[in-house]
């Protein structure tokens, strides 16, 4: 052990500290310039140099700070996916605060803290460390979803996620403290050694349990969810692009970590993770068939998503007991789901955000009526996202889909496997419902005097982004998904193991 | 009687006298001044078991900070002499006994620890200084660094939410 963090350990966490001090460069920046697009450049360069920050990670894995961080593909993958999301909200945020009149820099530097907090949070491999990226992600998810200040609903967002977020919170750290009770560590790797005999005893599987909750809150999975789509609806359209994306990826991620190292977690998990993968596909799909706002039905339906992903973390408990296939493909099956998922859902919230008009007026789902006719690329584009949502060939919700039933069958779980197949056909009807308003109706009068909305340049490189990622990934999965199905993703070289023991 | 004996007995019974005294007020303020008493009593008996850190962080979290926040709140909703109502009264009735049996409980949990326990409390080996600082700023100074980017968020969250329109 080291007496002080040496250089490979700053390198290994390079890309965090990147995004944590841009942000910090941004406020110190806001009150020398008042240029709007400075400030863009600003956060855009550091959310890229932090990606770019993980040049040393990629070719010298292993772990940081004795263990506290892992540094392996898996942390790779999910820190290049964080940072992804980034760059596509600050792009898409740009015109937004702008039009909404909103100071950027602060939003900006909230964008990037929040970043940095996943980004920790997907390669901790000790729950405290987690802990910390947890909170910095989520208060600074907090703050974002009350920024337009001026909007009751905002607040209304702000304050419900806070509350909410701040019980679960509490839930989580519980775990942490019973988890610790149990195994005298609170790092992943060093548990299952520890716990011993100890692995079975209800300490342990409250603990665990505890924390289960507490990371269910922040994936918005049934019977946890309830807040999800007021919190989605107050927020800021591009923050709400960053809510259905980042912390849900890097709160999976963690999740994984936890199953991946804790091996005496994941046989207590199975029936958990059974009924939630269950309730929260039904929870999401039935509740967006009711919306008559974009933005609530989005929300549902990022709740029915997280419900397919946890189907494939059903798988995982299953597959880990099992040495023929092991729970590899089922790891790769949900980081590639996060990843189709998030470009998909970026890029559809970034349409919302730029169609809303000024104060965010036009978000009903008849607003959407004639859309086809007056902006065909932008239609195009958004019917492109939401199939990828419903799971159609060639997008790369097909593939993320595919997969996910695959583990499901793979582990035997027929009747899982059933489900999800059903609440796919209930999804198609409302992704499929909007996608007719688009084309086959006559625009509100109202809607068509605003309309055609121009789209700025920067917007439209987001969703050129998000188009080429969902269709390259929908025709060619091959190149993520090797990468993610190698051998060896968490926690690559099994003499850290060895050693840590 | 040794000293340390003689002092632990002083500041145990300054703490329950305390937190009988906080119950009983009637006065919100009185309370919560009566809970600084407590508190405060409270870091001395960690000081005399040879938890420096934990002694100084307990005056300056519990006494300082936490206590400030109770005043303040206690000011914000200009909270008067507190009324009696049939669920506090309840409360009374059920709490005594319950608070009784928990004396009970710990009472015995003591006497049944086996002495190994009681020596590590004695020789002062317990969350020394020395061995907290080893913690935070070698084993966990990576996340202990990220704190001080967690409070700047919330700093600028507060500055965020609070300020003026412009």
């Amino acid at each position: 052990m080291s007496a002080f963090p040496n250089s490979a350990d700053l390198l290994h966490v390079l890309p965090e500290l990147i995004w944590c001090v841009f942000g910090a460069l941004l406020m110190l920046l806001q009150p020398l310039t008042q240029s709007r697009r400075f400030l863009t450049i600003v956060a855009v360069m550091g959310a890229i140099l932090g990606v770019c920050g993980n040049f040393y990670s990629v070719h010298n894995t292993g772990t940081a700070f004795s263990g506290l961080i892992a540094a392996d593909r898996f942390s790779i993958f999910f820190s290049h996916l964080i940072g992804l999301i980034a760059i596509m909200v600050i792009l898409g945020a740009n015109s937004y605060l702008e039009r909404e009149r909103l100071a950027d820099a602060e939003f900006y530097a909230l964008v990037l803290f929040a970043t940095a907090g996943m980004g920790v949070l997907a390669s901790a491999q000790e729950l405290l460390t987690a802990f910390i990226g947890l909170e910095m992600s989520s208060i600074s998810s907090y703050i974002l979803a009350g920024y337009r200040r001026d909007v009751l609903k905002s607040g209304e967002s702000s304050m419900k996620y806070f509350l909410l977020g701040s019980f679960a919170t509490a839930f989580f750290l519980y775990g942490i403290a019973l988890v610790y009770g149990a195994t005298g560590t609170t790092n992943l790797l060093r548990m299952d050694i520890t716990a011993g005999a100890e692995s079975t005893s209800i300490l342990l599987k409250l603990g665990l349990a505890l924390i289960l909750i507490g990371l269910g809150f922040k994936v918005a999975a049934a019977p946890f969810q309830i807040w999800t789509p007021d919190v989605y609806e107050g927020a800021p359209t591009p923050v709400t692009a960053l809510f259905s994306a980042g912390p849900k990826a890097a709160t999976f991620a963690l999740l994984l970590r936890i199953f991946a190292d804790v091996h005496a977690a994941t046989q207590f998990w199975f029936y958990a993770f059974w009924i939630l993968a269950a309730l929260t596909m039904f929870a999401g799909n039935l509740g967006a068939l009711l919306q008559t706002n974009v933005k609530r039905m989005l929300a549902y339906s990022s709740i029915a998503h997280a419900g397919y992903i946890l189907v494939a973390f059903a798988a995982v408990t299953k597959l880990s007991a099992d040495t023929n296939i092991g729970a590899g493909p089922a790891y790769a099956a949900v980081a590639f789901y996060l990843l189709s998922y998030a470009l998909v859902k970026v890029g559809a919230f970034t349409i919302v955000s730029q169609f809303g008009g000024a104060g965010e007026k036009h978000l009903s789902l008849d607003d959407y009526a004639g859309l086809g006719e007056r902006q065909p690329f932008v239609a195009a584009a958004l019917s492109l996202f939401l199939l990828s949502l419903l799971g159609l060939p060639i997008t790369a919700g097909f593939f993320g889909k595919f997969y996910v039933f695959k583990a499901a069958v793979d582990a035997h779980l027929i009747w899982l496997a059933v489900l999800l197949a059903a609440n796919s056909i209930i999804g198609a009807y409302y992704y499929i419902r909007l996608i007719v308003i688009m084309y086959m109706r006559d625009p509100i009068p109202e809607v068509a005097a605003t309309t055609p909305i121009r789209f700025p340049v920067v917007v439209n490189v987001v969703l050129a982004i998000a188009v080429i990622g969902t269709l390259w990934l929908g025709i060619l999965p091959n190149y993520a998904l090797n990468y993610l199905l190698k051998p060896g993703l968490i926690n690559d070289s099994q003499s850290q193991i060895t050693q840590m023991k | 009687m040794t000293p340390q004996l003689a002092i632990f007995f002083v500041l145990a019974a300054l703490a329950v006298i305390g937190a009988l005294n906080l119950i009983l007020q009637k006065h919100p303020i009185h309370s919560a001044l009566s809970l600084i008493v407590v508190m405060i009593a409270l870091a001395g008996l960690y000081l005399l078991m040879g938890a420096e850190f934990v002694a100084a962080v307990q005056i300056i979290v519990y006494g300082g900070a936490i206590m400030v926040l109770f005043v303040f709140v206690i000011m914000l909703l200009n909270a008067g002499v507190e009324e009696k109502t049939n669920i506090s009264k309840l409360a009374g009735i059920a709490g005594v006994p319950l608070a009784v049996a928990l004396l009970g409980f710990i009472a015995a949990a003591i006497a049944r620890s086996n002495d190994a326990a009681q020596a590590g409390v004695e020789s002062g080996t317990l969350a020394s200084t020395k061995e907290i600082s080893t913690m935070l700023f070698k084993d966990f100074v990576y996340p202990f660094e990220l704190t001080s980017f967690l409070i700047l968020v919330a700093i600028l969250g507060a500055i965020v939410l609070a300020q003026r329109e412009n």
